[in-house]
């Protein structure tokens, strides 16, 4: 992936600035459609969605109070885990959206929601719906684009430090709620430029310290204790470290499908400068992808299945994505652009391929082959050592090679073709 | 009685216990507290918001109906004639209205309100043809001193303007207007009322039929005085008016002016008097307007096409913010009165004292004068 405006096939470049107004008229018009509608039928589904989960948790901890017995263990931690997800994703992120605040409910508004996270909402609400949301896929601005510690981007100089990137997404994945936390604080950012002595960081670090230990003291202490009775001590704590990584392993896979996967574009800095509606229309329709699957890939996703949409229009109800999804493919190819969508194992895959891929110097991975490998190990092992220049010269090598190959195949491909035909 | 203390009831060790057993809870629900849980099971229960249940609704004609509500065990009670806050959700939006309670306390503890469906009134609508038994409603405790006396008695009501709405409120509760007339009901043969209403010509208003609908049917006895057909009320005529004026008690309800005039007159005659400022519950919807902010004191003059976060911004006022194009929700504050209109797509939001709508500022412009706690 190169950011948009360097590719070769600008996939806009057939718009017109008149086209994206007219695009951007005809998704305020969905958007009002949603608007217009929205009501008792939606105020129903979200205190359904929020009673059984909570019902779900209730029941699941209850399970853990004889997690001794091994099909209780079972039974309750996938219950947690269920429940962390629909608390974390459909209902959570969605509230914190402002999603709701429509209905008026105190109790459901992105003002007053707290979720089961390690991260302060009121942080999160900062780092993700005002930033992310805002400067969506845009490099430099946007960090949610590998969290500031991944190379996501072949316009992005190769350092050795990318090659420990698929560990550090590992790692991220099975960590995510610290990670979100840490993000959410930039304390990369704030550890390396020595803002962690600003008093606005260390007000928010005590913040995300006191939420943390209530997290913590919350499922590795008085659930636990509450099961010590039945000799479920040890069980019960076991069984929440796996319902909380199995939360983080879910929303860290949907998130990551979200804008990683090939065929999402990224963007300059400077496209954004005097951007219109219509052009940020556009940016988030191509930086977003979707999942596609059944209603309850959707429930378990938080509707972030419906990226696109979601990125689109943010504060519209969840429950209301699916519905318009059809009607936003269609303005996709009315303008001829590209829908995003693939099903959850190959969007996966396709985010964590990415991720391995710009883990090495661009053109590598193509111009590497069994025969090669010692050679190309060594060239690597020489960029390591190297200086950017190095770096520089190398990649650049590589990708030339790559394109030759490329050509070469291309200008072989009819000859072999005729002689199959033949 | 023994002197007073907290919780009398429970000795120390055994407060420390249960303030102990709260934080073990709270400690294993968090973020979420006990009560979010234990709502599922119990929302009337004591220690709930409060809240209530609707257990019957009663037809009393075509276009009114007695709503009979359970209320969480918290309820403080009521006197006659104190109004209650109830909060519904329309269309899944939470509307809150108050209305009149102008019987005294129930034997089987629940509370009733008379409510007429008036033309476009989402909650009084809603309330007499859809509302069914068992839906929960949200309540606030009893509030308003502007009460008659339960036991009856004889008064006089001056009303200025729009000052005849809580007034309308009592007359309506002691005579249910219905479709079938004026409803004269034995609870309400102890009160002997005269209605003095004031105002600047002749409205056409449904108020003002109610009140010679009530005035025909021999339920109080109107005099109304319009400036341009009377000249300005004189507060020292009013013994030609209402010549037992000395018997009765006065209960007035209009503007600051009036009602400073009926104060100074009512001293000096050493007359029982009871107020209650005019209070706007139609807001005014409008073209730009005046946004003043309650906690910084400042007011800022906005037009009806910048959003109010520039507006204020430009005044100098400190506000929060965020993406300024209405995705983000980082610029909410709660409007405590007034209106404004979402410039995206023209849709007016209107608060009313007590609703503390939140809304988003940057997307925002104000619709007639409007107030924010901020």
């Amino acid at each position: 992936m190169t950011v948009m405006q360097k590719k070769a096939d600008n996939p806009i470049a057939h718009l017109t600035s008149a086209d994206i107004e007219q695009l951007g008229r005809e998704l305020d018009a969905i958007r009002q459609s949603i608007l217009d509608t929205r009501g008792a039928d939606d105020a129903a589904y979200i205190r359904k969605v929020i009673a059984t989960q909570r019902y779900l948790e209730l029941g699941s901890r209850a399970v853990l109070l004889f997690s001794i017995f091994p099909p209780a263990w079972l039974v309750g931690t996938a219950g947690l885990g269920v429940a962390k997800i629909l608390e974390n994703m459909e209902i959570g992120h969605n509230v914190l959206h402002g999603q709701w605040d429509w209905m008026r409910d105190p109790k459901i508004h992105s003002t007053t929601w707290e979720w089961d996270n390690a991260t302060p909402a009121e942080q999160w609400k900062h780092s993700h719906n005002e930033l992310h949301h805002t400067y969506t896929n845009v490099i430099g601005k946007d960090n949610d684009l590998g969290y500031g510690i991944m190379r996501v981007d072949e316009d992005q100089p190769w350092t050795p430090a990318a090659l420990g990137q698929v560990g550090y997404n590992f790692v991220n994945m099975m960590f995510f709620e610290y990670g979100i936390a840490a993000y959410d604080l930039e304390l990369r950012g704030n550890l390396a430029r020595g803002g962690t002595k600003d008093p606005k960081f260390k007000e928010n670090a005590r913040k995300v310290v006191r939420k943390i230990r209530r997290q913590a003291t919350k499922d590795y202490v008085v659930h636990p204790l509450l099961a010590l009775p039945t000799g479920s001590f040890l069980p019960t704590l076991a069984a929440n470290a796996v319902a909380n990584v199995i939360r983080n392993v879910w929303s860290h896979s949907v998130i990551m499908c979200g804008h990683f996967p090939e065929g999402v574009e990224t963007f300059e800095k400077r496209s954004i400068d005097g951007e219109t509606k219509g052009e940020w229309y556009v940016r988030q329709m191509l930086g977003s992808a979707n999942i596609s699957g059944s209603k309850l890939m959707h429930i378990m996703t938080g509707n972030l299945s419906h990226q696109i949409e979601h990125h689109l229009f943010p504060d519209l109800p969840s429950n209301r994505y699916a519905e318009i999804a059809p009607q936003v493919q269609a303005l996709f190819e009315k303008y001829g652009l590209t829908y995003c969508a693939r099903p959850l194992v190959p969007q996966v895959y396709s985010a964590w391929h990415k991720v391995v891929r710009l883990s090495l110097p661009n053109g590598w991975l193509e111009t590497t082959s069994v025969k090669n490998l010692p050679s190309q190990l060594k060239l690597l092992y020489g960029m390591v050592k190297g200086g950017p220049r190095v770096r520089r010269a190398a990649q650049a090598r590589m990708v030339q090679q790559a394109r030759k190959a490329r050509e070469a195949k291309a200008a072989a491909a009819p000859v072999a073709e005729e002689r199959a035909a033949a | 009685m023994s002197a007073p203390t907290a919780t009398p009831s429970l000795p120390r060790s055994e407060r420390a216990w249960s303030r102990r057993a709260v934080r073990l809870a709270e400690a294993a629900t968090t973020p979420l507290l006990p009560a979010d849980y234990l709502d599922l099971f119990a929302p009337l229960r004591p220690g709930a918001a409060l809240r209530g249940r609707i257990v019957e609704v009663v037809p009393e004609t075509a276009d009114a109906a007695t709503l009979v509500i359970k209320p969480g065990s918290d309820w403080a009670g009521h006197l006659p004639g104190q109004y209650v806050r109830v909060g519904v959700d329309v269309d899944g939006v939470r509307q809150w209205r108050a209305y009149s309670l102008t019987h005294g306390a129930r034997r089987d503890g629940h509370l009733s309100i008379t409510v007429k469906a008036v033309p476009d009134g989402v909650v009084s609508t809603y309330l007499v043809r859809e509302a069914k038994p068992g839906t929960l409603v949200h309540l606030e405790q009893a509030a308003g001193d502007f009460v008659l006396p339960g036991e009856g008695g004889k008064f006089l009501m001056v009303t200025a303007g729009s000052g005849i709405t809580p007034v309308i409120g009592m007359l309506r509760n002691l005579f249910p207007s219905t479709a079938q007339g004026v409803l004269r009901p034995a609870r309400s043969s102890a009160y002997d009322i005269v209605v003095l209403h004031v105002a600047p010509s002749e409205p056409d208003s449904i108020f003002l039929r109610d009140l010679q609908a009530l005035d025909a049917a021999g339920a109080i006895r109107l005099v109304a005085r319009y400036d341009d057909t009377h000249g300005v009320l004189d507060v020292d005529s009013l013994t030609d008016l209402v010549p037992d004026l000395a018997e009765r008690v006065t209960f007035a309800c209009g503007p600051a002016g009036l009602l400073d005039a009926l104060e100074a007159h009512h001293d000096e005659a050493g007359l029982a008097l009871q107020t209650e400022k005019f209070r706007v519950s139609r807001v005014a919807v409008g073209e730009g307007g005046s946004v003043s902010f309650a906690q910084s004191g400042t007011t800022v003059d906005a037009d009806g096409g910048t959003p109010i976060l520039d507006a204020a911004e430009e005044a100098g006022v400190l506000m929060p913010s965020g993406c300024r194009m209405g995705v983000c929700f980082g610029c909410v504050l709660p409007l405590t009165e007034g209106a404004v209109r979402d410039l995206r797509n023209g849709e007016v939001t209107v608060a009313t004292p007590g609703d503390n709508v939140i809304v988003q500022t940057c997307i925002n412009a104000a619709a007639g004068p409007c107030e924010f706690d901020h």
